[in-house]
């Protein structure tokens, strides 16, 4: 997939997620993302963070933090 | 000999009744010394069929409302004077009822010889010979002679003789009108009794036909003078075919074939209505398609497409042996099963040896049975080892499963369409029901006519809108991309008015979280006002039909593909459930949250695992304990891991991650968004296996074509938008050899697989035992019931017509915060206008199908509507060839100028390969399920001289690629 691709799929779920009450929006992001990507997918996004994260919304960095913590 | 009578089951019992059925408090009647008990309302005639006794008739029918012009069904009546009519009048307590008698017999016999006397009696060679009531009732009668004669030298005034004994010219006969495709209108055989213009009245709604003139000079018309069926409103839906008691009407298929000897009930295989058909048949020739009276989806109703448009199914087009080819630019081969089998298992295997276990994957088809899409998510979970699974409701309703998963806890619609009877407010959004789910229009309308009230959210002006006796309350017609903003105002209205059902919300929903919601749609900025701008909405229209859905009854809400196909669909379809539980219009027949799902099996390819992160009934691939059952069931580990959706095994496949596809029965090169990403992704495969009934798009891009089977040559059942699961039955063998099922078997088997079902109600046994929405379901219990609608298990043995009755499914409903996020596809100096996309009645998404019927008398080609300010200044005029561009490609197609698309809007359809609309589409897609943007697309039209270099060299390269080399001897 594109990195631009990647990056506006990632951001478009974290602009839900920042919408909805509650303190939890990494979390949920990250549960989603887990959820539904495939390892492929969760791969590139993971290897994205560690080139930098250009274009990611700091909501999309720190589900991937806490993504890594789950997996 | 009453007592003789065996009961009859109610769905062998196909006897017409005579007049509808009522529901009122008993009333109890004597007819012919038989005591009978019947609702409040029955007419007499019923009464009477209900004691087992046929007045003969004419001109009624039990689907149509009494009309009393034969006077056929004259009955006595004790203290009456004279002898009344028995379908128009009521039944009464104690009323003394004779239905035979030396007088009744005069009278009935006195009304058939005028029938009869202006009537051809060519009854041997006629169409109808042997399904003609009219013969019947002579018969029925006791007419032996017919005693006018036509005075000296001159002829009896008749409709029927197109000269007469002179050879002059018979002014009063009128030649057939042959113009419809499917059926024919012989003016010289009818007799007037209406029954045609109330079917298209009551029971389709269009208003199509009238009867000009009076006396001896009545006639049926279609549409106005000079019209023909075909030029008339007619849109072909049989219902006045199937009313006809003569050869007046008659379907050509029976004109040409004769009269049918058995029939086979089944069930459309076109759209997500799902209705249920008779199949006639002589032998293994389909007479006709005759919608079935006990089809509970569609009581009795069809569209033209079920009842007419099964040509395709002997189509020469259809392509019945297996091919393969190594390349792309190769011709294809024929070869046997057995060789085409095992290269497409090599190849399979081969690719996974090298890229890994989850380089290949499959799609699975809306279009074949529940059994069939089954066995394709267990081909790739249990014999590829991975849960790359997907199917086309990606691109319609995923959202739909994601929206009222999270909001209450299953996907599923929560109605049956019986629902719509009791219904008071419809909102109907993002849906086109009279072309889309025509039967289900229908139905709507029916009740719209007996007074609900309707609004209509829709940037186009729809039928519904405005037609026949039937007119919006409101029509709120928004820009394209702003529904989560229309709903959010809704809502806005009805909490900050005051206007929600708090018991309910108290009762059945999360409190904490309405709270929030509650302050969260309070706020101004989402007050109508505010939002007008934006939406296009006139506040004060959007606050009346707030008021309205709030406060007018009972309040249901149906919803298409312009909800869910949008890159905030799954908002969208979380604020349509908000909707439904801020004013508690859930959990009883009349109100409800309806997907109106496209294709026949859309529910039941969701319900059957067709999604990569979800096993059969909903359950994620991470919960061990979901795994666990079908581990144990299948004897394999299974991946814990999403697999991949269409848009991810195509971005994949360009990245050389993903290998091979096996595509049953869809054609993603066609319906799937942005075309050239499409084909990019199929051109970088090695393996795509292509199974269907014909050369489609996609398989420009195949190595191995499967020939499938029709829905007439298979065993199985669909499970339509109402959650009903309806049974396929087979009523010719396969073309092909094998049905679909069948074919996915041997693949597998030829991967290794072992697998031996030898009939779809194993495969059926297979998902109840895995399944727990599923568990009692089996091919007896719909031997039995007819159909059932999930969940059907121990709690529900019978099924479950209406959803949430006692509770949601998760327990208290979730109101969801719904912000308006405007999608970047937005318009801009070069791209001004906005493109949305629909269909059309007679066509049925690609129209693989329906291109290959004479459905195409009715839309030859897509065309590009616009509004006649936009093309006045492009100087484009209705007609013209126009070309449309978007930034991901352009097209060519025609333009139609009017008034239903809003200035700034266009719209198309995408039932034709040549149109390519889907290069225009952009792939921006729903933020939580990737389901396209297919509705909004920023776009710039211009004339034109002709289509595209890229149509041009399309249609080439389609040509090329469609090669096959004559089969080796
Ligand atoms: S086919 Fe349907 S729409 Fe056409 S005239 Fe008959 S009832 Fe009306
Ligand atoms: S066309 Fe058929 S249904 Fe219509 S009035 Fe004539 S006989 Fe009756
Ligand atoms: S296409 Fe839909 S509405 Fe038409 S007959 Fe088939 S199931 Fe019914
Ligand atoms: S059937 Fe009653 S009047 Fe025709």
């Amino acid at each position: 997939m594109s990195p631009e691709k990647m990056v506006y799929m990632a951001n478009q779920i974290a602009t839900f997620f920042k919408t909805q009450p509650g303190e939890d929006v990494a979390a949920r992001v990250a549960a989603h993302i887990h959820d539904f990507w495939e390892p492929r997918m969760r791969d590139q996004l993971c290897a994205h963070v560690d080139a930098g994260g250009a274009g990611l919304d700091p909501a999309v960095i720190a589900a991937v933090a806490e993504l890594r913590a789950g997996a | 000999m009453k007592d003789f009578i065996i009961p009859w089951n109610e769905r062998s019992d196909e006897r017409d009744m005579g007049t509808p059925a009522k529901e009122g408090k008993p009333v109890t009647l004597t007819i012919d010394g038989f005591e009978i008990t019947v609702p409040e309302g029955t007419s007499v005639m019923r009464a009477a069929a209900e004691a087992g006794i046929q007045v003969p008739k004419l001109c009624a029918s039990d689907n149509l409302e009494a009309f009393g012009s034969c006077r056929l069904c004259a009955v006595e009546i004790e203290g009456r004077r004279g002898l009344p009519a028995s379908c128009t009048t009521p039944v009464a307590p104690g009323m003394v009822v004779q239905t035979q008698n030396e007088k009744l017999r005069k009278l009935r016999r006195g009304v058939m010889e005028l029938y009869i006397s202006d009537h051809p009696l060519d009854c041997l060679t006629c169409a109808a010979n042997g399904d003609c009531e009219l013969q019947d009732m002579a018969g029925a009668v006791g007419l032996r002679d017919v005693r006018y004669k036509a005075p000296e030298g001159a002829g009896l005034a008749n409709h029927f003789e197109a000269r007469d004994t002179s050879g002059q010219v018979n002014p009063e006969w009128l030649p057939k009108d042959d113009s419809n495709p499917y059926f024919s209108y012989d003016p010289s055989k009818c007799i007037v009794c209406n029954r045609c213009v109330r079917a298209c009245e009551e029971v389709q709604g269009t208003f199509a036909l009238t009867i000009e003139g009076r006396g001896f000079d009545s006639r049926v018309s279609a549409g106005g003078a000079g019209d023909d069926f075909l030029a008339s409103d007619c849109v072909s839906c049989g219902a006045c075919v199937q009313a006809c008691p003569t050869a007046t009407l008659q379907e050509k298929s029976v004109i040409e074939l004769g009269t049918p000897e058995r029939s086979v009930i089944t069930t459309c295989a076109y759209c997500g209505v799902g209705c249920s058909f008779k199949a006639e048949m002589q032998g293994d020739q389909l007479v006709r398609m005759v919608p079935y009276k006990h089809g509970k989806a569609n009581r009795g109703h069809s569209c033209v497409k079920g009842r007419f448009a099964y040509g395709y199914a002997t189509h020469k087009d259809r392509i019945l042996n297996p091919m393969i080819r190594e390349t792309i630019d190769e011709p294809w081969r024929e070869v046997s099963w057995d060789e085409a089998l095992s290269f497409a298992a090599t190849k399979l295997r081969g690719l996974q040896e090298v890229h890994g276990r989850r380089s290949i994957g499959v799609i699975t088809s809306s279009r074949c049975t529940n059994e069939e899409t089954f066995l394709v998510q267990k081909l790739t979970r249990a014999v590829f080892g991975n849960n790359n699974t997907d199917t086309c409701a990606r691109v319609c309703h995923s959202p739909t499963g994601y929206g009222l998963g999270q909001a209450f806890g299953t996907s599923a619609g929560t109605q049956d369409f019986d629902s719509v009877e009791k219904t008071d407010v419809v909102v109907v959004i993002g849906a086109n029901p009279t072309d889309g789910h025509p039967v289900f229009g229908s139905r709507l309308k029916k009740r719209l006519r007996e007074g609900a009230k309707l609004i209509v959210i829709d940037p186009r002006r729809i039928d519904l809108v405005k037609s026949a006796h039937i007119q919006a309350a409101h029509h709120l017609a928004l820009k394209p991309g702003t529904n989560v903003a229309v709903l959010t105002a809704l809502s806005h209205v009805i909490v900050t008015e005051g206007l929600m059902d708090e018991a309910f919300i108290r009762e059945r929903c999360d409190w904490d979280e309405f709270q929030d919601y509650a302050e969260f749609v309070s706020d101004p900025r989402h007050s109508p006002e505010a939002t007008e701008a934006l939406t296009g909405v006139p506040a004060a229209e959007l606050r009346a039909a707030a008021r309205l859905f709030a406060t007018g009854g009972n309040g249901a809400i149906y919803y298409g593909l312009g909800v869910t196909e949008h890159s905030q669909g799954s908002t969208s379809v979380m604020g349509i459930a908000n909707l439904a539980m801020l004013t508690g219009n859930l959990g009883r027949p009349g109100v409800g949250v309806n997907p109106l799902r496209g294709q026949n099996n859309v529910q039941g390819s969701c319900d059957m695992g067709s999604f990569p992160h979800e096993l059969p009934g909903y359950r994620h691939v991470k919960l061990p304990e979901v795994r666990e059952i079908f581990e144990q069931a299948w004897g394999v580990e299974i991946d814990p891991e999403p697999g991949l959706r269409i848009n991810n095994m195509l971005d994949a496949a360009v990245d050389g991650s993903f290998k091979g596809l096996y595509i049953q029965g869809e054609d993603i090169l066609q319906s799937d968004p942005d075309t050239k990403h499409v084909a990019a992704g199929l051109a970088a495969m090695e393996c795509v296996i292509v199974h269907d009934l014909f050369l489609n798009e996609t398989a420009n891009y195949a190595h191995v074509f499967l020939p499938g089977s029709t829905f007439l040559e298979k065993d199985g059942t669909f499970t339509n938008a109402e959650r009903r699961i309806n049974r396929v039955r087979k009523v010719m063998a396969p073309r092909n050899g094998y049905a679909d099922w069948e074919v996915t078997q041997l693949l597998a088997n030829a991967m290794g697989a072992g697998w031996n079902y030898t009939h779809p109600a194993q495969i059926m046994e297979e998902i109840a035992a895995t399944t727990p929405s599923f568990a009692g379901v089996d091919y007896a219990l719909l031997e039995e019931k007819g159909s059932v609608q999930w969940p059907c298990n121990e709690a529900h043995p019978e099924g479950t017509p209406v959803m949430h009755v006692d509770g949601f499914v998760r327990g208290k409903g979730r109101f969801i915060v719904t912000e308006y996020v405007a999608t970047d596809e937005k318009t801009g100096p070069r791209f001004p206008l906005l493109l949305t996309t629909g269909r059309i009645l007679s066509q049925y998404n690609v129209g693989a199908q329906t291109r290959r019927t004479e459905n195409v008398v009715w839309h030859e080609r897509d065309l590009l509507e616009i509004h006649p300010h936009d093309a006045e200044q492009r100087g484009i005029k209705d007609g013209d060839w126009v070309r449309l561009a978007s930034r991901t490609g352009e097209t060519t197609l025609i333009a139609k100028l009017t008034d239903r698309v809003s200035p700034g809007v266009v719209y198309t359809t995408f039932h034709h390969p040549d149109t390519q609309a889907n290069v225009i589409t952009t792939d921006f897609s729903d933020w939580a399920t990737n389901c396209p943007e297919y509705k909004v697309t920023a776009v710039q039209v211009g004339p034109s001289n002709g289509p595209t270099d890229w149509q041009e060299e399309y249609a080439a390269r389609t040509e090329r690629a469609r090669r096959i080399l004559p089969a080796a001897e």
